[in-house]
């Protein structure tokens, strides 16, 4: 029942986002998401969102999987866009009582709903094209020059590595324990929140204790397996940039100049 | 003993640190075993006879308190060897949802060679050999939650085999799994050992499991009880009935029946205990 988390699941696949260097779809990505919230018109958020649906055709992945992750947070798209109804200028649409509805406060509405959702699939484009090691692997890379700061880059990786690996694993066990209380007459559904919340630690202590025990059993493995630390350690899959990843990025940057140039000559909406 | 064992343990103690006010008790208690190269040894005892320390003192994760743990003429006390001893004995551990690392079959595997500092072209082609090895390279691309308990078992195994090690020591590798699960892992272990030559010590407290050794170490409170090959060890039942050991139930059946005065021959496998049996029954008339 919990298991189905669509965000951060990797889909296997062959497609061009697939074999595009992880270090180039971050750094895209994140500056994709920028550019959404610099777009101040409809032209140039209409470019932005070709381009995210260009991206969710090109990664091959079915669009179920997209439509999960959209609807895990329709509830915070249409809970901002009706609070963002009510601000903004320009002509009264409609009055109800006290409360009023102009222009701008529709197309705000409409920014925001389109803004988090393509936010949402794009990230999802990332996570779902890239596998969590090589996704660790890329942000070793990117955050590497933080080092001058004495920051434990590769560390700090491994653990990203190791949790996205025991993520499922304490899920079905999360489940298991919980199945195991039930059967004992724990009562999770019923009751105040402070009751449920009492309910909740016959779960968390069983499971506490069985993560200690995972970390000290994977400690041991990893040392039989000559672990030490970063240093002097090679990957498997190195990464390296290349022509798509060149083409990417100049698509990249030729849509944000585009976002930019339409900022500065056709008349912002939000206003 | 042997001097050119390619694991030598001499004289071992190991004591955990002691519980407060409690006096420490010496887990092992003058261990020497010497094993030797390509050779499939089962080490045997129940519950706290010091078998799973055994394994640690043998890839360095221990050190004995007392006595020396050679590895290929290596001490194991010397720190700038560590890492060479424990490439060269691996150790599989029981629970096989513990000791993976990486959320892609393949990337797990390639874990090893990655802390050897192993270019990257040749991880590559030691990861798809092992995996090979194991018959789980259709998996490789595969999360590991979503295998079975067997085949997580190989993924550790050829995680293992990746850092092209002499030796594999599995300590009760097969604990957590269902009877097929065992059998996979079994027939994988004997296999790697008969075709690679990968020395393998096996530890385990299931008889069957011992009689497919070519030797068995029987190991009791911390002392090595027996040792010699399987029909050799497990033909002294009483002494291991003495020390609350089992023995393979075709082994028992003969014993029982050699007690009731049957002059039977001592048998460790179904099949040779079938055999042993019908030698007694009468020929059957074809029916016509």
């Amino acid at each position: 029942m919990i298991r189905d988390i669509a965000l951060g699941q990797y889909i296997p696949g062959d497609s061009l986002v697939h074999r595009m260097d992880p270090r180039v779809k971050i750094v895209l990505v994140f500056l994709f998401i920028v550019f959404l919230f610099v777009a101040q018109n409809f032209v140039s958020l209409l470019l932005l969102v070709v381009s995210v649906a260009a991206c969710i055709l090109l990664s091959g992945v079915p669009m179920r999987h997209y439509l999960k992750s959209v609807k895990a947070i329709l509830f915070i798209v249409l809970f901002t866009s009706v609070l963002n109804l009510f601000y903004g200028g320009g002509e009264t649409l409609l009055k109800i009582g006290f409360m009023e509805i102009k222009s701008g406060g529709v197309s705000n509405a409409i920014f925001i709903a389109v803004r988090i959702i393509s936010l949402i699939l794009l990230s999802a484009v990332l996570t779902f094209t890239t596998s969590p090691t090589s996704l660790t692997d890329a942000i070793e890379r990117l955050m590497k020059p933080l080092k001058v700061f004495h920051i434990q880059v590769h560390e700090i990786a491994m653990m990203m590595t190791i949790a996205l690996r025991f993520v499922p694993t304490l899920l079905e066990e999360t489940d298991k324990i919980m199945s195991a209380q039930k059967a004992r007459g724990a009562d999770l559904e019923s009751g105040g929140l402070v009751q449920r919340a009492k309910a909740l630690l016959p779960i968390l202590i069983p499971l506490f204790v069985s993560s200690f025990r995972r970390a000290y059993d994977l400690a041991m493995a990893m040392e039989c397996r000559c672990y030490h630390g970063g240093e002097g350690r090679t990957k498997m899959k190195v990464l390296h940039a290349g022509k798509r990843d060149a083409v990417a990025c100049v698509v990249v940057v030729v849509i944000c100049a585009a976002v930019v140039v339409s900022n500065i000559v056709l008349p912002t909406v939000l206003s | 003993m042997t001097e050119n064992g390619f694991i030598n343990a001499q004289d071992v103690m190991f004591a955990y640190e002691p519980e407060e006010g409690r006096e420490p008790r010496n887990v092992l208690d003058g261990v020497t075993i010497s094993i030797q190269r390509g050779e499939f040894v089962a080490l045997l005892g129940h519950n706290g006879s010091g078998k799973s320390t055994m394994a640690k003192m043998f890839n360095a994760m221990l050190l004995p308190t007392e006595g020396k743990v050679f590895v290929d003429g290596m001490d194991t006390v010397d720190e700038a060897v560590l890492y060479e001893i424990r490439r060269r004995v691996g150790l599989v551990l029981q629970n096989p949802d513990n000791q993976l690392v990486a959320s892609v079959v393949e990337e797990d595997v390639a874990f090893g060679p990655e802390n050897l500092g192993i270019p990257p072209e040749e991880i590559r082609v030691r990861v798809d050999e092992a995996l090979k090895a194991v018959g789980m390279y259709d998996f490789r691309l595969n999360a590991p939650y979503k295998l079975s308990g067997g085949q997580k078992q190989r993924i550790a195994i050829a995680g293992i085999i990746a850092m092209q090690p002499d030796c594999i020591v599995l300590d009760e590798p097969t604990a957590m799994l269902d009877p097929r699960g065992r059998s996979e892992v079994l027939e994988t272990i004997h296999r790697l050992n008969e075709e690679k030559g990968i020395t393998i010590v096996l530890i385990t407290h299931y008889m069957d499991e011992a009689v497919q050794a070519g030797r068995v170490i029987v190991m009791d409170g911390g002392h090595v009880l027996l040792e010699g090959g399987p029909r050799e060890v497990f033909s002294q039942v009483e002494l291991l009935k003495k020390h609350q050991l089992d023995v393979p139930q075709a082994t028992e059946l003969t014993y029982r029946l050699q007690g009731m005065g049957f002059p039977m021959p001592c048998t460790l496998t179904t099949e040779e205990c079938v055999e042993a049996l019908a030698a007694y029954l009468p020929p059957v008339q074809a029916v016509p």
